[in-house]
């Protein structure tokens, strides 16, 4: 920035210089001035613009989209609510999402982290399976070839479709949505740590080999490592599948998760609460999405480049 | 009587589904403590070949590789390896590159200290100290192959096998680093194994140079000794006669073998 900026100014001093010494000298004096304040303003001023390009055009767009929704729903006869009717009826919802009102009257934060703390048990169970089932599989040619198409037919199958197959295994619903979070989030990080495996490249086995690592040290020191941008590609699209798994299963399982509540509200036509409710789990997914991207850049440093 | 490395009447034939390529064929050749030995030949005559299987990575189909007396046939840090492409694992810094290595081969004989001591004055060594907590992704080219031949040489291998180390380098990166590695096989006295397919280079650096005919089935073609004393200076050598006429030599020998490429 600051290089550009000195750049320009010199260069747009130069076509002074053939004309008369005069008008030369009064170029030259005023250069260093704005030179030195450009260079201070320019740093502060690319942080804000910075700051500004990423957070306005959303606010923009929101702006419109909610305008646009007010203006369309706010006929007689429209069958959804307008921003105006959520803002009024689900206020409570909005302002302060930690208040206990009674055993079913609680705010949404607390639904959330009910439903966080199952998705940390169903997607944590994942993970370890996963990323464990991946790299046996993936250092066979045989269990690829025979496991991926299985896995990769597996994976399609919603959610939902898994949950009485685990109700009728746990007879209980608490286990049950933990069961359909893993089974709809184990398959990516099966199939991408596998693949990950089998794309450890054959130079990093030739150090091992003339090193004479052993296999535990192989797995610590050169698999893991070097599968980690894979590994974590499947984490993230297992944390996605988890969070859209867990909403579904706790609307037919119960309890006090953010997926009940939808189902609750719809029961009892609570409509704009509804709305709040899908502004959370949009959030709270995006926010996963965002840590687990933010952990797999932390942990794989370097491993990608070169 | 038994030489230091003898490569003892190697074949080696690949096999991909029912074709069968011999890509080598009786390949033996005897090379002495201390001595810098060069292969050159066409691409994909086999030099890789051959050095994978003294390295232990490649197994030969018919013969194999005795080092001090000993037939060896899998990898060991005894015989250590710069790769073309470094191959240096990129989520370690240059120290943890070395340091790796130092750890498995001296894990039990050197004490923690000295095993940091150790991984340092083997970067000092290639003149990296400087770059010890970088990334292989922020440093140079060059400076990645500087990291190879101190990972390699922290290994206090009998055998450093060099696979066109400097290959992929720009000349003058090249030439500082062809001087480094002169410099070291001078300081340490290691019998180095290099492939190479720049004649100016293997003349400058070898006491040997092993000419391979075109493959398939590729043989060692001549063998040149290179008379020139140590320690060897670039500038001196481009007008010494000695070094002209073996130039010639190698340069002879690679283009009569190129044009019977041409014509088969
Ligand atoms: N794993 C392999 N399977 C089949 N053929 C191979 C294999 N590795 C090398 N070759 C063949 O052997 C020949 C020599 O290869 P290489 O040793 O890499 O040559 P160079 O290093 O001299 O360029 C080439 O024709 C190559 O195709
Ligand atoms: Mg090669």
């Amino acid at each position: 920035m600051n290089m550009t900026v000195a750049k320009s100014d010199i260069s747009a001093s130069i076509p002074s210089a053939p004309t008369p010494p005069a008008s030369s000298s009064a170029a030259a004096k005023i250069v260093p001035l704005p030179l030195r304040q450009t260079a201070m303003n320019t740093r502060i001023r690319a942080g804000l613009v910075g700051a500004a390009s990423a957070v306005i055009p959303p606010l923009v767009m929101i702006v419109l989209l909610l305008t646009a929704w007010q203006l369309l729903c706010m006929r007689p006869g429209a069958t959804l609510p307008p921003p105006s009717k959520i803002w009024t009826e689900a206020y409570d919802l909005i302002v302060d999402p930690f208040f206990v009102a009674g055993p079913q009257d609680i705010g949404l934060g607390w639904r959330v982290l009910t439903s966080l703390q199952r998705v940390a048990i169903g997607y944590g169970f994942a993970a370890l399976f996963g990323i464990a089932l991946g790299t046996l599989i993936g250092q066979s040619v045989w269990a690829m070839r025979g496991l991926d198409p299985i896995f990769q037919v597996l994976r399609t199958i919603s959610p939902l479709a898994w949950l009485p197959i685990s109700l009728a295994a746990f007879r209980d619903s608490q286990p049950s949505a933990i069961f359909v979070i893993f089974i709809t989030s184990v398959w990516p990080i099966i199939i991408n740590t596998a693949v990950g495996i089998r794309n450890i490249p054959q130079d990093y086995r030739n150090v091992a080999a003339v090193l004479q690592l052993n296999h535990l040290e192989f797995f610590w020191k050169i698999m893991i490592p070097s599968a980690a941008p894979y590994i974590f590609t499947g984490l993230r699209i297992g944390i996605g599948l988890s969070w859209l798994a867990i909403v579904a299963a706790e609307m037919l399982t119960g309890g006090v998760g953010i997926g009940f509540f939808i189902w609750d509200a719809w029961n009892s036509s609570r409509l704009p609460d509804i709305f709040i409710a899908l502004a959370y789990i949009g959030i709270v997914g995006f926010l996963l999405d965002r840590m687990v991207a933010g952990l797999a850049s932390i942990v794989t440093r370097g491993t990608a480049a070169n | 009587m038994t030489s230091y490395c003898k490569i003892d009447h190697v074949d080696k034939v690949f096999t991909r589904g029912s074709t069968e390529t011999c890509v080598l064929k009786d390949i033996t050749l005897d090379i002495e403590k201390g001595e810098y030995v060069s292969i050159i030949g066409h691409s994909g005559c086999g030099k890789s070949t051959l050095l994978n299987i003294v390295a232990g990575l490649t197994q030969a189909t018919i013969g194999g590789v005795i080092l001090e007396g000993k037939h060896v046939d899998e990898p060991g840090p005894d015989r250590a390896v710069v790769f073309q492409n470094h191959s240096l694992l990129p989520w370690l810094t240059v120290y943890d590159n070395v340091r790796l290595a130092v750890d498995k081969v001296f894990g039990s004989k050197k004490s923690r200290s000295e095993r940091d001591e150790w991984t340092l004055h083997n970067l000092n060594l290639v003149q990296m100290t400087h770059a010890k907590d970088k990334r292989p992704s922020e440093i140079s080219g060059g400076m990645k192959q500087r990291v190879g031949l101190a990972r390699a040489l922290a290994m206090e291998p009998k055998v450093l096998l060099l696979d066109e180390p400097f290959g992929a380098l720009d000349a003058l990166t090249r030439a500082h680093l062809q001087d480094t590695v002169m410099g070291l096989h001078q300081k340490l006295g290691n019998t180095v194994m290099m492939i190479t397919h720049d004649v100016d280079e293997a003349v400058l650096l070898s006491d040997r140079i092993i000419m391979m005919t075109n493959g398939p089935a590729a043989q060692i073609g001549e063998i040149l000794t290179v008379p020139i004393a140590r320690p060897r200076k670039r500038l001196e050598l481009v007008t010494d006669a000695t070094f002209l006429k073996c130039r010639q030599r190698v340069l002879e020998f690679l283009y009569e073998r190129h044009r019977f490429v041409e014509a088969a």
